[in-house]
C-alpha cells in the first residue's frame, strides 16, 4: 500500500468527517431535547425543567462549538483534497451545500448566541423561539447534508455533459432515491444517541449521588432518565423498522454494497443470516461462518427464497473492501438490538417501581451512554465504504477524485489535524466530564422576568471556574 | 461588461456577474464581522487585565459564531456557482487554507473552553489570541496568493505546493493583521468603557497608522507583479474615475483618526469598515472579472444556467431573511459590555 496523495487524502477526510459527526449527531437530538425541555417549563413552570435546560445547555454549547469548528474544515476540503470531485459534481452538489448554509447555518448562529446569552435579554417566549429556531438549523442541516451524501450513493436528476455532472431534474436530485430513508434513519439515529447519552449520564448521576444529595439534583436526573427512556423505548423499534426499509433500498439501488455487508459472494436464494464470519477477498469466499439458514433472505427480501445479489457478479476492482463493511454493519445492528434490551428492560422495571433504584440497569444504562456515538459511526463506516470503489456510485471512482496536491503536503496536514484534534477533543472531554461530574444545580422557582433580581449561578460567567466556589467571586486580577 | 464575457449571452451572461455581486458581498461581509472578532483577538495578548479580556471576549461571544459563518458561505458559495473556480483554488491554497482552519479551532474553542477552565485558562487565552493572529495571517496570504494569480489549465491546479508562499503574499498576511486588529480596535472603542475603552483607543491609532503603511506599501508592490494591473488604474480615462478612490481614502483616514482623538464611540467602527470596503472595492478593480487570476473568468468558471439559477432563487428568498435575524441578533446584544460582568445584562442564561 502506497501512502499517496490519494490514500492519505481518504485518510485525512475519514478522520476529519468521524471527528466531525460526532457533535452533531449529538447536537442535533440535544436542541430539540432543550427545546422540549423549555417548553415543559413554560408549559408547567416546574423549575425542575429550568434546572435541566440550565444544565444540558452547557453540554449543548461545548458540543456545538466542537461541531461547528470542525465542519467549517469539512466545508472546504471537497476542495483542498478532493478538487476533482468538486469539478465533477460542483454543479449538482454545489448549490445544494449553499442551501445548507443559508437556511441551517446563519439559523443556528444567529439564535444559539440568543439562546445562551440573551435568556435575560428577550424574556421566555422569544428565548423559547430561539431554542426551538435553533433545533430546526440543526434539522435543516441534516436534510440538506444528508441529500448531498445520498446523491453520492444514489444519483439521480442529472445529465453528464463534458464530463462533469450537470443538474437537470432538481427534484429528483435533491430528493433522490435513497435520500427520505437515509434522513430518517439519521436524524431518528442521532435523537437517540442524545437519549441514551442523556440516560446514561442522568443514570451515572443517580449511582454516584448518596441519598442525601440535594432532593432536587437527583429529582432532576430521575426526570431526564425517564424522559430519555420513554423515547428511546418507543423510537428504537420504529428505528430497526426504518433502517430495514432502508436496507431495501440498498439492495435495489446498490447491490453490491449490499452484497458486501451480507458477506455474500455468490448470488442466491435462501441466503442464510449471517451473524458471523471472516470473510476472505482473495478466496472469494466466508470462513468459520455462523448463519441462521434462509432468515437473511428473508430480511432483505421479505421471502425466505428471496434472490439476494452476490460479490462475483461483479469485477474484483468494482467491489467494496468486504470486511470493514460487514463488520461495521453488525456492530451497528447489535447496538441497535441492545438499545432495544434496554428499553424494554426500562419498561419493565418501570411497572415494578424500581425504574430508579435498580442498580445494575442504571448500570448498564450508563454503559451504554456511547452507544448511539458507536452506532452512528458504524452506519456511516458501512455506507461510505460500502459505496467504494466510488465516490458517486456508479460515476466516479475516488481514485479519480483526489487534488493534484503532493503526498507530502497531504501527510503533513493530516498529522497536524490528528495532533490537534487529540489536543482539543482531550480538552472538550475533559470540561464535559466536569460538567457532568457537577450535575444540574438547581434553580430558585422564578421565571426569566425576575431573574435579574435574583442570584444566579450562571454557567461560564469568567469570574466563577467550574470547579466552582458557590457565593464566591473571584477578584479582577488587577 | 467591459469588453468581457462577450461570447455569453443572455443568462449565461447576467447570472455568473449577479453571482460574482452577491459573494463579493458575502466576502466583504465576511471580511467586516469575522475581521472585528479576529481582530479582537489580536488585541487580547496586549490587554492588562483578566477583566479586560473577559469584557473583550464576551463582546463577541453571542456572535462569533454567525460571523464565522460567512466564510462557509465564502466557501460554499464558490463551490456553489463557481466550482472550477473552487476546484482550482483550493487545491492552490491547500496549506494556507488548511492552517487557516486549524488556527479558526484553536480561536473557536477557546470561546467555550476558556470560561469553564480553572489552572488551564491561560492555554485558552494563549489559543484566542494565537489563534485569531494566525488565522488572519492566512487570510491575508491567500489574498496576497489571489491577486499573484494561479498556475492552472482551465480545469484543475498546475502548480505547486508552494507557489502561494512569496514575499508579497507574507505582505498581504502581515497588511491583514494591521487591518482586523484596527476592526478590532474600534469595535473595542465602541462596545466597552472606561479604562478599557481608553486603551482600545491608542491601540486604534496605531493599527490606523500600521493600517495605510501596510495599504501602501501593498499598492506600490503591485506593478512589481507583472500582472500588468497598473494599467487598468492608471491609463486614460480610467484614471479620471478611479482617482477619487484613494483620496477618499486618505480622507476617511484622516477623519478616523480625528474622531478616535475626539473620543467619539461609533463612527470610528464604521469609518474602519469604510477603510476596509475602500480597499476591497480597489481589488475589485484590480482583479475583474478574474476569479481564478491571471486566466479564468467568472464566466470561464460558472456552474450551468440551471445550476445558478436554482442556488439564487434560494439566495433571493432566504438571504434578506438571513439578514434580518442576524441585525436582530445584533440588536440583542447593542450597547456597551457592563464592566462587571456577572451582575450585569450579560450573564449567561
Amino acid at each position: 500500500m502506497e501512502f499517496d496523495a490519494l490514500l492519505l487524502s481518504r485518510i485525512q477526510f475519514a478522520f476529519t468527517i468521524a471527528f466531525h459527526i460526532i457533535f452533531p449527531a449529538f447536537t442535533i437530538g440535544l436542541a430539540s431535547w432543550l427545546a422540549a425541555l423549555e417548553f415543559n417549563w413554560l408549559r408547567t413552570g416546574n423549575p425542575l425543567y429550568r434546572t435541566l435546560f440550565r444544565f444540558w445547555v452547557k453540554v449543548f454549547a461545548v458540543s456545538f462549538g466542537l461541531g461547528v469548528v470542525s465542519g467549517i474544515v469539512m466545508s472546504y476540503q471537497f476542495g483542498t483534497n478532493w478538487s476533482r470531485f468538486s469539478e465533477f459534481t460542483g454543479n449538482v452538489l454545489g448549490p445544494i451545500i449553499a442551501y445548507e448554509v443559508i437556511t441551517a447555518f446563519f439559523l443556528e448562529a444567529a439564535f444559539l448566541g440568543i439562546m445562551l446569552f440573551g435568556w435575560e435579554r428577550v424574556g421566555d417566549r422569544l428565548h423559547f423561539f430561539a431554542t426551538c429556531m435553533v433545533a430546526l438549523g440543526t434539522l435543516l442541516s441534516a436534510f440538506w447534508i444528508l441529500s448531498a451524501n445520498s446523491w453520492m450513493q444514489t444519483p439521480d436528476g442529472f445529465a453528464i455533459e463534458n464530463g462533469k455532472a450537470v443538474p437537470v431534474d432538481w427534484f429528483k436530485a435533491v430528493f433522490n432515491p435513497s435520500f427520505p430513508l437515509r434522513y430518517a434513519h439519521m436524524v431518528l439515529g442521532c435523537y437517540l444517541t442524545t437519549a441514551f447519552a442523556v440516560a446514561g449520564m442522568s443514570a451515572w448521576m443517580l449511582l454516584r449521588h448518596p441519598h442525601d444529595a440535594p432532593e432536587t439534583k437527583l429529582a432532576a436526573s430521575r426526570r431526564s432518565l425517564s424522559m430519555a427512556l420513554w423515547f428511546a423505548t418507543i423510537f428504537v423499534p420504529v428505528q430497526i423498522l426504518i433502517g430495514d426499509l432502508h436496507g431495501l433500498g440498498v439492495l435495489k439501488y446498490q447491490p453490491t454494497k449490499l452484497a458486501a455487508i451480507e458477506g455474500n459472494w455468490d448470488r442466491m436464494a435462501n441466503m442464510p443470516l449471517r451473524l458471523f464470519a471472516i470473510p476472505d477477498e482473495v478466496a472469494e469466499t466466508n470462513h468459520y461462518e455462523v448463519g441462521i439458514p434462509k432468515v437473511g433472505s428473508w430480511v432483505l427480501t421479505h421471502a425466505f427464497d428471496g434472490v439476494v445479489p452476490g460479490l462475483k457478479e461483479v469485477p474484483r476492482d468494482e467491489r467494496p473492501p468486504v470486511w470493514p463493511v460487514f463488520f461495521s454493519f453488525r456492530i451497528m445492528v447489535g447496538i441497535g438490538f441492545a438499545m432495544l434490551g434496554i428499553g424494554l428492560w426500562s419498561l419493565y422495571l418501570r411497572l415494578k417501581g424500581t425504574l430508579f433504584t435498580n442498580k445494575p440497569f442504571l448500570t448498564a444504562a450508563m454503559i451504554m451512554t456511547p452507544s448511539g456515538f458507536g452506532a452512528v459511526l458504524f452506519g456511516w463506516f458501512t455506507a461510505e465504504i460500502g459505496r467504494q470503489p466510488y465516490v458517486v456510485y456508479g460515476h466516479l471512482r475516488t481514485a479519480d477524485a483526489v487534488s493534484p496536491v503532493s503526498a507530502q503536503a497531504v501527510g503533513a496536514t493530516l498529522i497536524i489535524f490528528i495532533v490537534v484534534y487529540a489536543f482539543v477533543f482531550g480538552f472538550g472531554s475533559y470540561y464535559l466530564a466536569k460538567l457532568l461530574r457537577r450535575g444540574p444545580d438547581p434553580v430558585e422557582d422564578i421565571r426569566g422576568d425576575d431573574l435579574g433580581k435574583k442570584p444566579k449561578r450562571p454557567f461560564s460567567v469568567p469570574d466563577e471556574g467550574l470547579e466552582g466556589r458557590p457565593g464566591h467571586r473571584a477578584q479582577p486580577a488587577e | 461588461m467591459f469588453g468581457f464575457g462577450t461570447e455569453y449571452e443572455g443568462l449565461a451572461f447576467w447570472l455568473p456577474l449577479i453571482w460574482a455581486g452577491l459573494l463579493a458581498v458575502a466576502v466583504a461581509m465576511y471580511v467586516i464581522v469575522d475581521g472585528f472578532d479576529l481582530g479582537v483577538g489580536i488585541l487580547f495578548k496586549g490587554a492588562h487585565t483578566e477583566n479586560w479580556r473577559d469584557r473583550m471576549m464576551f463582546s463577541v461571544a453571542p456572535i462569533w459564531d454567525g460571523n464565522e459563518t460567512w466564510l462557509i458561505l465564502g466557501g460554499g458559495g464558490l463551490f456553489a456557482v463557481f466550482h472550477v473556480a473552487y476546484a482550482v483554488l483550493m487545491p492552490a491554497l491547500y496549506i494556507p487554507i488548511i492552517l487557516m482552519l486549524i488556527a479558526l479551532i484553536f480561536r473557536g474553542v477557546a470561546f467555550e473552553f476558556r470560561f469553564k477552565a480553572e489552572r488551564s485558562k491561560f492555554l485558552w487565552d494563549n489559543a484566542f489570541f494565537f489563534g485569531s493572529l494566525l488565522a488572519t495571517f492566512f487570510q491575508g496570504m491567500v489574498l496576497g496568493a489571489f491577486v499573484q494569480g494561479f498556475a492552472n489549465d482551465g480545469r484543475q491546479f498546475t502548480g505547486g505546493t508552494f507557489d502561494f508562499l512569496t514575499p508579497f503574499s507574507v505582505l498581504t498576511g502581515i497588511s491583514l493583521i494591521f487591518g482586523y486588529g484596527l476592526l478590532g480596535a474600534t469595535w473595542c472603542v465602541m462596545k466597552t468603557t472606561g479604562e478599557l475603552e481608553i486603551w482600545a483607543r491608542r491601540m486604534a491609532v496605531r493599527f490606523l497608522v500600521a493600517t495605510i503603511i501596510a495599504m501602501a506599501a501593498v499598492s506600490l508592490w503591485v506593478p512589481f507583479l507583472g500582472r500588468q494591473i497598473e494599467t487598468r488604474w492608471f491609463s486614460w480615462p480610467n484614471i479620471a474615475f478611479l482617482a477619487p478612490i484613494p483620496l477618499v481614502t486618505a480622507y476617511v483616514a484622516y477623519r478616523l483618526f480625528r474622531d478616535l482623538e475626539e473620543g467619539r464611540h461609533y463612527r470610528p467602527f464604521f469609518l474602519a469598515i469604510g477603510l476596509f470596503l475602500l480597499g476591497y472595492l480597489g481589488l475589485g478593480i484590480s482583479l475583474f472579472p478574474y476569479n481564478v487570476p491571471p486566466n479564468l473568468t467568472i464566466w470561464d468558471t460558472a456552474n450551468t444556467v440551471n445550476s445558478q439559477l436554482f442556488a439564487l432563487v434560494g439566495f433571493a428568498i432566504v438571504l434578506p431573511i438571513t439578514f434580518a435575524y442576524t441585525a436582530y441578533a445584533y440588536y440583542v446584544f447593542r450597547g456597551k459590555v457592563a464592566e462587571e460582568i456577572s451582575g450585569g445584562g450579560y450573564g449567561y442564561h
